[in-house]
This record gives structure tokens, sequence and C-alpha cells, in this order.
């Protein structure tokens, strides 16, 4: 499986992103210029953290508009997995991927801590190497990553099982201690915290490490090895 | 060529935690009577004449970058100028 790590002006994740996927999960990955013109031959996509256009006017704002966006949004109608962490969930919310918007966090600091999460929906392509209800532990590292939706919204992200991951301790005031979400779809997955730095037990945990080999367990099940 | 003023702010639904640190703030320097703090975004746009609308354009401007339409609300005040 080869995976997009899409790099933005003031992106600074790519690197444990590139990292987690070559390193600890052993699969191919390649940095991707946000002015690429297509994202064909990957199979997987990962918008990583940071900073990009230096969080001016909003958090992902200006990134959305980017040339390799218009790409991502091909690849996710096309079903390819998509994973945007913190600023690339950012970049997901404003780009209509998924549903809602982001404020500054309640507290208005930056947090930057491990947190508990519950794996609210395990039958994901993201979350189907987890157990229902499982409870991991995985890094946050924003200051906005207050989730806001409307009540409308809301409930169809309930009904539709589309909350993935929970704050088991809401850090930010999260909506609903929301932290992490899927589209309708299943493939576009949004969160705050980062699996990308969860990866090795020797540097705090590898919890997120079940993520990157779900996606690559899914997409293994329906690409027969070609001989 | 138009002078284009636009305040972006949080919809009325939306909790705004900045605004609420400066009221809390405004309030321990004893000025009590000030009961809510609502922070924003003011901008202005050089926009030349062309053969679309101008509030059209501006319309357009503000719903696909300047505000984002799930928690902003936005309003804006054009001021045709002469050019030099």
């Amino acid at each position: 499986m080869k995976f997009a790590v899409i790099v933005f002006p003031g992106s600074n994740c790519d690197v444990d992103m590139y990292h987690a996927i070559k390193d600890e999960l052993g699969e191919e990955v390649e940095y991707v210029w946000h002015d690429a013109d297509t994202l064909d031959s990957y199979d997987g996509i990962l918008l990583p953290g940071g900073f990009s256009y230096g969080d001016y006017l909003r958090t992902g704002a200006i990134a959305r508009f980017s040339r390799v966006m218009q790409e991502v949004i091909k690849a996710a109608d096309a079903g390819k997995p998509i994973l945007g962490v913190c600023n690339g969930f950012q970049i997901l919310l404003e780009a209509g991927l998924l549903p809602g918007a982001m404020r500054r966090n309640e507290s208005l600091s930056f947090i930057c801590k491990p947190v508990e999460l519950k794996v609210e929906n395990n039958t994901t392509m993201f979350t189907n190497s987890y157990e229902e209800g499982q409870t991991i532990t995985i890094p946050v590292a924003h200051g906005e990553g207050n989730y806001y939706c409307d009540q409308e919204t809301l409930a169809n992200l309930k009904a539709k099982k589309q909350i993935v991951f929970t704050y088991k301790q809401n850090p930010n005031g999260s909506l609903e201690n929301i932290a992490g979400i899927i589209n309708e779809n299943g493939n576009v997955l949004g969160m705050m915290p980062h699996p990308e730095r969860a990866v090795d037990a020797l540097l705090g945990s590898a919890d997120g490490l079940k993520l990157f080999q779900s996606i690559v367990k899914t997409w293994r099940e329906s690409h027969v090895v070609k001989a | 060529m138009y002078k284009v003023k636009v305040y972006v702010i949080l919809r009325e639904s939306v909790l705004d935690p900045q605004g609420q640190a400066v009221t809390h703030s405004l309030n321990s320097l004893n000025y009590r009577e000030v009961t809510d703090v609502r922070i924003g975004k003011y901008m202005e746009l050089t926009i030349e004449k062309s053969e679309r609308e101008i509030n059209e354009v501006v319309d357009e401007i503000c719903h696909k970058l300047l505000a984002n339409p799930v928690i902003e609300d936005y309003r804006y005040e054009i001021e045709e100028c002469v050019v030099q």
C-alpha cells in the first residue's frame, strides 16, 4: 500500500507521519507538495498536523484552496482512505469533506499532552484493529480543537455512528467530547489527537499504530495481491 | 474602484471563548456593566470595478473564504472611490 503525506507550507508533523508509515508500519510513503496536480498513484492520503499558511484567517482556511485539495476531494470521492490529523482535520472541515468547524480551545491555551480516548466506533476502516469502547492514549497538540457543529449535524453524526473517537476527559471544550469524526461514506477520518506520535512504546505509547494497521488491513482485504 | 469593509464575527449560537475571557477581564477591572464581549475580524478590501455586480462578488468572497458559514456571520460596507 502506498501513502501520500501532503505537505503544505507550515506543515510540521509531516516527518512524524512519514516515519510512522515507513519505519513503524513498513509501507511505502512519499511526501507530496501542496501544488501537486495528481494523487492517482497513491492508495491512501494523509494530511498531517502543523500550521499551514500560518493559520492565517482561520485554521485550514487557505490550505483548503491549494491545488492538491482538488485531488484530495477526488480521492475521497473515489473511496480512498483519507486521514486528517490536527491541522489536517481542520483542513478537511474547511474543505467540507467533514461537517462542522473548530473554535479556539475553551481555555484559550495551546494544549500539548497525552490524552485518553475512547474508541466509539471500531467498525471503520481506520479503527477495526481496536476493540469497541477501548481506551487508548494518544497525544494532542493544538490551540483550536474545540469542535463545533449545529444540533442537526450532531444528531446525524450520532445516528450514523460517525463519531469515532471521544475524549475521556475533555481537554478543549469540544462538543460531546468529540476528538475524531468520519464522513458518511466511511473513508475520510479527521481527528485532533496525533496517532503518528504514538507508534512506539519507547516514546510513550504505541496505541496509534493500530489505526494505520487498520487502514492497511482493510486495503489488503479489498485488493487482490497481483502475482 | 471600491473600498470594502468586511466584518466577520462568530454566530450568536457559538460560544466565543476569547470574548468570554475579555468580559471577565473587564468585569475584574470593575466595569461590571459589561455583560458580553464578542470578538471578530475586520478586513479592508480594495476591489477594482468589473462587469460583475460588486455585492455579488463580495458575498461570494465572504462565503468562500473570509468567513466560515458554519460558525461565523459576516456583514460588509461598500464605498465607491475615485481613482486619482
